[in-house]
C-alpha cells in the first residue's frame, strides 16, 4: 500500500476547525473524487461510435428518440439532482462547464472518476446494449477524458454477457485513463457467481479496479420482499443489495481466486457496513465446511479488497456517531472520498461527515484512493 | 450457537434464577400427519394426495442445505421425530434448566404462509393453530402461542383472525418476511387492521419458500452462508415496506416483532431511512414523523442470533441506539444457532437492562 510520504502533489491546508468559514470544508486540497455522474449524452451524440449498421437499426427503428432513463435513476427525482446542480434546461451533470465548476473547483479536487450509467443496461438484446454501452465508453474518452484532464473514466460493461465484457475490457485497457471496470449492483446474477469471473480476471490482469455501483437493471424485484410502491424504499433498498452483493463475491471465493483484484463499491451508504462484518465474522465460523476456500474472515478479505464511495454517508448529523460508527468500522483504510455529484446528500460542500478526524480525512481524499486505483499511482 | 449442558447444580440454579422469557423456539410436528386430526376428510385426502404448493423447486427439503441436521441442534434429536417434536425433551433441554418462565412459541414448517391453493392454505392455518393449543400450550402452561396466517390469502387470514381474537393462548401472530408483495403493501393491510383489533403483536421469522421473488434484489444466492444472512435483507426491506407504504399510520397501535433476523442493522437501517426521507419526502407525504420514529415506535427486536462484536461495548452502543426497552431474549431452540441464555451476551448488562431483555420487555409487548 503506498504510504502517505509517497503520495505526489498535494497541499495539506491549514487545520480543521479553522476551515469552517472557507467555501471548501475539507482541510486538504488535491482530493481524489471516486464517484461523479457526468450524465449520459442522447443518443445521437453516440451514433458516430458506432457500425453503418446500428446506426440504421437504431435511427430507424426510432431507438434514438427514446430516453434510456432508467427506473431507478430518473433524474427529475430529488435525490438524483441536486437543486442548485440543475441548469435551467437538461439533466444535470450534462456539461463540462457545469462538472468543472460544481463538482471540481468547488472541492478542489485534483481528480474525479466519472461513473457514466447508461440506459443500454436495461435491454435485452446484448448486441444492441454492447453497441450502445462501447459507444458510451469511447464518448466518454473523446467527451470527458480528451477534454478535462482531471477526468477519469471507468469502463461500462454488460454484466449480464461476460463476454461481451471481456472483450470491452481488452479493447479499452490500452487507454490508463479509464482506473475501473463499472457495473451495476443489482443484474441478473449475484455478481460473486463463476459466470462473472472472466470480468475480474480481465480486471485484474490490466490493473483495473471494479466498481459496483448503486442502480438495478430490474431482472427481478429490487427486493427480497417484491416491488415496493415508493422510489424512496427502493433507494433505500439499495443498500441490502450492497450486503448481498459484497457476500455473494465473498462467499464464492472470488477475492481468494483474484488475489489482486479491488472492488468498490459506490453509492452503497456506508454504515450497514459494520454490522455486515460482525455477523458474518462470526456465522462464516458456523459454515467454513460449506465454503472451506475462505480460508480467513470476512473482516479481514474486506479490508485487503473492498472499498466504500463515501456519500451518502447514512448517518446522523452529530460528530459524536459518526466517530463511532468509525470506530465499529474498524478502519478507515476502506473509504473514498467521493461526492456523488450531481445527487443529492448534502448541501453546499458539506461533503464530509462532521466527526472525522483531520487522519481519516486525509487518508479517504488522498491515501486511499491512490491505494485503490493502480492506475492512478 | 452454543450449547447448554448445565450439568453442574449450581449453574442450574444461576440460570433458573433468570426466570427469562424466551421469544422463539420451535415446537415441530412428528409429522405432517400430526396436522390431520384438525382437518376434514377432504383436505385430508388433498394433502395426502397432492400436498403442499409452494413456490420453491424443492419438496420437504432446503434448497440451500443447512450445516447440521436440517438447521437443528444433533443433539435436540428426540427418538422419533424432528428436533422440537417432543416436549419432554423440551421441558428437560431447555425450558426447566434454563428458567424459562415463558417461552413464545413459533411454529414453523407446515407451509402456511407459503400455501398457493387459497382453500388448503386456509385448512392447513386451521390445523396448525389447533395442533399447536393441543400439543403443546394446553400442555404446558408456560408456552404461548403464535397464531399462524396464511398471509397471501388474505380474507381467510382476517377470518382466522377474528376468530381467535379473544383466546389469549395465542399472543401474536406469526408472518413470513418472503411475501408476495412488500410487506408493507396495501395488499396485507386487512391482516394488520385485524391484528390491531386483537391486540396482537405481528411477528415475521424466516420460513424456507416465500412469494417467488430471489431472496434479495440481487438474485438468489449460492450458499446457506448466504441464505442464512438474506434473512436480514428482508427484514429490512420488510421495516422499509411498513414505513414508507404508512402502514403505521394506518395502524397507529400495531406492534411488529422480528425474529431470528439479527438486530445490529436496524440503527443503520434508520439513519438511511432518514436521510432518504430528507429528500424525497415529497413522495411520501403521508408520512407524519421520520421513519426512525415509526421504527422506534412500533418494532421490536429479538436477540438470537446474537452479533458478537470485537469491542462488547460496540453491541452496547447498538442496543442503545435500538432502545433497551425493544430487545427481547430468544433462544431459538432447537436450531442449530441456539443461544444460551447463560453465554449469549458476552458484554456487561447492567440488572436493569438484564432484566428487561430477559424478561420485562417480553412482559410489557406480550402482557404475559
Amino acid at each position: 500500500m503506498m504510504k502517505y510520504k509517497d503520495v505526489p502533489a498535494y497541499k495539506p491546508r491549514a487545520k480543521w476547525n479553522e476551515m469552517r468559514d472557507e467555501t471548501m470544508k475539507a482541510p486538504f486540497s488535491g482530493a481524489i473524487d471516486c464517484d461523479i455522474h457526468p450524465s449520459a449524452p442522447d443518443m445521437p451524440a453516440l451514433l458516430p461510435y458506432m457500425s453503418e449498421y446500428w446506426r440504421d437499426q437504431i435511427t430507424n427503428r426510432f431507438i434514438d428518440k427514446t430516453p434510456f432513463t432508467f427506473t431507478s435513476y430518473k433524474p427529475q427525482v430529488p435525490i438524483n439532482g441536486r437543486p442548485d446542480w440543475r441548469p435551467q434546461s437538461g439533466r444535470p451533470g450534462s456539461s463540462l462547464d457545469m462538472i468543472r465548476s460544481q463538482a471540481l473547483d468547488a472541492f478542489g479536487s485534483r481528480l474525479a472518476i466519472c461513473n457514466v450509467i447508461h440506459g443500454a443496461l436495461g435491454l435485452f438484446n446484448n448486441d444492441m446494449a454492447a453497441t450502445i454501452v462501447s459507444a458510451l465508453n469511447d464518448w466518454v474518452a473523446a467527451a470527458l477524458l480528451d477534454a478535462e484532464p482531471r477526468l477519469r473514466g471507468s469502463i461500462l460493461v454488460l454484466a449480464d454477457d461476460p463476454t461481451h465484457a471481456v472483450a470491452e475490457i481488452e479493447r479499452l485497457a490500452d487507454d490508463k485513463r479509464f482506473v475501473q471496470v463499472l457495473l451495476l449492483v443489482m443484474g441478473e446474477r449475484p455478481l460473486g457467481q463463476r459466470a462473472c469471473w472472466p470480468i475480474y480476471h480481465a480486471a485484474e490482469k490490466n490493473g483495473l479496479t471494479v466498481c459496483i455501483h448503486a442502480g438495478s437493471t430490474h431482472r427481478q424485484a429490487p427486493t427480497g420482499g417484491g416491488w415496493p410502491s415508493y422510489f424512496v424504499d427502493e433507494y433505500v433498498a439499495q443498500s441490502a443489495a450492497f450486503e448481498a452483493v459484497l457476500l455473494s463475491l465473498i462467499a464464492e471465493g472470488v477475492f481468494k481466486k483474484f488475489p489482486d483484484l479491488k472492488v468498490v463499491l459506490a453509492e452503497s451508504g456506508v454504515t450497514w457496513m459494520p454490522q455486515f462484518l460482525w455477523r458474518n465474522d462470526k456465522v462464516w465460523r458456523g459454515v467454513r465446511p460449506e465454503v472451506p476456500w475462505i480460508d480467513r474472515v470476512p473482516r479481514e478479505i474486506v479490508r485487503d479488497h473492498v472499498r466504500l464511495t463515501l456519500q451518502p454517508f447514512d448517518a446522523p448529523g452529530d460528530a459524536a456517531t459518526v466517530a463511532r460508527v468509525i470506530e465499529h468500522l474498524g478502519t478507515d483504510d476502506i473509504l473514498l472520498f467521493s461526492t456523488d455529484y450531481p445527487h443529492w446528500h448534502f448541501d453546499g460542500t458539506d461533503v464530509l461527515p462532521e466527526g472525522l478526524s483531520e487522519s481519516t480525512v486525509r487518508k479517504l481524499m488522498i491515501d486511499n484512493p491512490l491505494a485503490t486505483y493502480a492506475r492512478l499511482s | 450457537m452454543n450449547v447448554a449442558t448445565l450439568n453442574d447444580a449450581r449453574e442450574r440454579a444461576n440460570a433458573q434464577r433468570l426466570a427469562i422469557i424466551d421469544c422463539d423456539i420451535h415446537p415441530a410436528p412428528k409429522s405432517p400427519l400430526d396436522l390431520q386430526p384438525y382437518m376434514t376428510q377432504r383436505w385430508r385426502d388433498h394433502m395426502n394426495t397432492f400436498g403442499g404448493h409452494v413456490r420453491q423447486a424443492l419438496v420437504g427439503q432446503e434448497a440451500h442445505p443447512r450445516m447440521t441436521a436440517r438447521g437443528m441442534r444433533t443433539d435436540a434429536l428426540p427418538e422419533n421425530g424432528p428436533a422440537g417434536s417432543d416436549l419432554e425433551l423440551m421441558r428437560r433441554q431447555h425450558l426447566d434448566v434454563n428458567g424459562v418462565e415463558h417461552a413464545i412459541l413459533i411454529p414453523l414448517g407446515g407451509g402456511v404462509s407459503e400455501e398457493r391453493n387459497p382453500d388448503y392454505a386456509a385448512a392447513l392455518m386451521h390445523a396448525a393453530n389447533e395442533w399447536q393449543l393441543a400439543s403443546w400450550i394446553d400442555q404446558d402452561r408456560r408456552l404461548k402461542g403464535s397464531l399462524i396466517v396464511s398471509q397471501e390469502h388474505i380474507e381467510h387470514s382476517v377470518h382466522e383472525i377474528e376468530k381467535r381474537a379473544g383466546d389469549s393462548r395465542f399472543r401474536q401472530i406469526i408472518m413470513s418476511p418472503k411475501p408476495v408483495e412488500p410487506l408493507g403493501s396495501r395488499r396485507y393491510w386487512p391482516i394488520y387492521e385485524a391484528a390491531s383489533r386483537a391486540g396482537l403483536p405481528v411477528a415475521f421469522h424466516p420460513v424456507l419458500a416465500g412469494g417467488g421473488h430471489p431472496s434479495s434484489g440481487i438474485g438468489w444466492p449460492t450458499y446457506y452462508m448466504q441464505d442464512h444472512y438474506s434473512f436480514v435483507g428482508l427484514m429490512q426491506n420488510a421495516i422499509s415496506s411498513f414505513v414508507f407504504e404508512g402502514a403505521f399510520e394506518q395502524f397507529p397501535e400495531l406492534k411488529v416483532v422480528s425474529v431470528e433476523n439479527g438486530f445490529s442493522w436496524a440503527p443503520n437501517l434508520c439513519w438511511r431511512m432518514d436521510k432518504h426521507f430528507e429528500r424525497m419526502r415529497a413522495e411520501v407525504p403521508h408520512l407524519k414523523s421520520k421513519p426512525s420514529d415509526y421504527v422506534r415506535h412500533h418494532i421490536w427486536f429479538t436477540t438470537q442470533p446474537m452479533e458478537e462484536t470485537q469491542d462488547p461495548d460496540h453491541l452496547r452502543d447498538i442496543m442503545g441506539w435500538i432502545g433497551w426497552d425493544r430487545l427481547l431474549f430468544s433462544s431459538d431452540y432447537p436450531h442449530w444457532d441456539f443461544d444460551d441464555p447463560r453465554y449469549a451476551f458476552r458484554m456487561h448488562l447492567t440488572p436493569q437492562e438484564r432484566a428487561m431483555i430477559y424478561r420485562d420487555n417480553a412482559r410489557a409487548l406480550y402482557r404475559l
